[in-house]
């Protein structure tokens, strides 16, 4: 092994998970997609698949759900943190709560305008887990950041937090989205470094 | 280990580790994982340069971000016959194996996977359409120079070389526009820096190639 002498001599943040590092003020771009011409006008938010009542809620529909915001930190697989950031729209649980989730519902895939998908177990979505936001740091969300709105789940890491967000199907099983299917993890705890299958 | 550029190296690892052999498709990374003393880890990715071969050894091609914690560790620390821990080989999205007509486009050390992808197609014999560009600030900061062949254009953001007609500056329609032109139906390959893939992404899409044909891997901020 070379000598390992690497860091920058500062105390590591004890809320960097292993292998990240601390972006400080900026905002990384990490996307495989080109950003779509999405606006606040055409985007919509739906809620499908095993549920009592299937349903779509655009713009002004979103904003007049119960607010709801994060504070705290994300992580992405590529290595970076971003520590003490904050988010705002609206809690998935209410999306879910409006629609009714069946009992044998036990995952969602989560999918973007864009036709990219992620899959999540319904657990780690639920109960204060997860929010749709259109607000980063009190501003409106960027395009190049999933604006208008993005999925949030800071708790994995961000390739679950899907951008330009349309809609999450419920299920009764797990099923690869887009990452997933191509050698990442298919939970991603940044604590327990699941980047890759097998992890 | 070689120096590309005055700030970009490339190093050539051989796999070691019992029956480990690396089996990559072009444009594919590796996770470099550093451990420190006191058990914290660092970890980054890293394109393979090289083409697929007999799995022995691949080349990596590291650009040292001066305020970085991995690359000038890379840089400084690193000597001929040191061991590395490397995880891989990741990607299954911005993958080319030269089987579709593809228009590479690449900035700064985003060049680095559309070389594996130019290594591969070149000697499997170069037959499927493909066109690359590369941007680079000043002629000086090339990668591989004397490699790239006639399907390569190098445009200069900051400084041209002399006798070049175009003007430096950033990519324009008009840099595109002859090489998607030449390209049945392609798909693009675009890598770089977060503010050149964004452009680049926008100008292919406004010259008409579909969103769903273009791949993007973004490998750092601005
Ligand atoms: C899939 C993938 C493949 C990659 N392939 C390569 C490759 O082939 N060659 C290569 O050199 N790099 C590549 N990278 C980038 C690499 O993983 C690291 O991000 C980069 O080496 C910086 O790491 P660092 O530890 O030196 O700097 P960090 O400690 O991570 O960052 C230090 C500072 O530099 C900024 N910074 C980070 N990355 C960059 C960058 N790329 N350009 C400018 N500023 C930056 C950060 O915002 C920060 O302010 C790749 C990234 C990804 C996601």
């Amino acid at each position: 092994m070379a000598r390992l002498g690497f860091g920058r001599g500062q105390l590591r943040d004890d809320r960097l998970p292993p292998g990240q590092y601390d972006t400080g003020s900026s905002f990384p771009v990490l996307t495989a997609e080109v950003s779509p011409k999405l606006t606040a006008q055409n985007w919509s938010f739906r809620v499908d698949g095993l549920v009592e009542k299937a349903r779509t809620w655009d713009w002004q529909a979103a904003h007049k759900l119960a607010a709801s915001g994060y504070e705290g930190d994300i992580h992405c697989v590529t290595s970076w943190s971003k520590l003490g950031t904050s988010f705002s729209g609206a809690s998935l649980d209410t999306f879910l709560a409006e629609a009714g989730v069946l009992p044998q519902a036990t995952h969602v895939v989560a999918w973007s305008h864009t036709g990219y998908t992620t899959n999540l177990p319904l657990a780690e979505v639920t109960g204060g887990r997860a929010w749709v936001v259109w607000e980063h740091e009190g501003k409106p969300l960027p395009p190049e950041h999933g604006g208008p709105a993005r999925l949030l789940v800071p708790r994995l890491y961000f390739w679950k937090s899907a951008k330009w967000i349309g809609g999450v199907r419920l299920l009764d099983h797990d099923e690869p989205g887009f990452w997933e299917q191509r050698g990442y993890h298919e939970l991603g705890d940044p604590w327990l470094e699941q980047r890759y299958a097998g992890d | 280990m070689h120096d590309e550029t005055a700030t970009a190296r490339t190093f050539r690892m051989r796999i070691l580790g019992a029956g480990a052999v690396d089996r990559h498709v072009p444009g594919q990374h590796y996770d470099v994982r550093l451990t420190a003393p006191d058990g914290s880890t660092a970890q980054r990715s890293y394109s393979i340069a090289s083409e697929p071969t007999d799995g022995r050894e691949v080349e990596l091609t590291v650009e040292r971000i001066e305020d970085g914690e991995v690359s000038p560790y890379l840089h400084d620390e690193i000597a001929v016959g040191d061991q590395v821990e490397l995880r891989g080989p990741f990607g299954g999205w911005f993958i080319w194996a030269a089987d579709t007509p593809a228009l590479l486009l690449g900035g700064g050390s985003g060049v680095v996977p559309l070389m594996a992808m130019r290594r591969y197609w070149h000697s499997t014999g170069g037959a499927t359409p493909l066109r690359v560009l590369v941007s680079v600030r000043r002629p000086e900061d090339l990668y591989y120079q004397g490699e790239w062949g006639t399907e390569t254009t190098v445009i200069h953001t900051r400084q041209a070389p002399s006798g070049d007609p175009r003007t430096p500056g950033r990519l324009t329609a008009a840099d595109l526009e002859p090489l998607l032109a030449a390209l049945p139906e392609p798909v693009a390959y675009i890598c770089g820096s977060a503010g050149f893939t964004e452009h680049a992404s926008q100008l292919v899409v406004s010259l008409g190639l579909p969103a769903p044909n273009v791949r993007i891997e973004r490998f750092g901020p601005g």
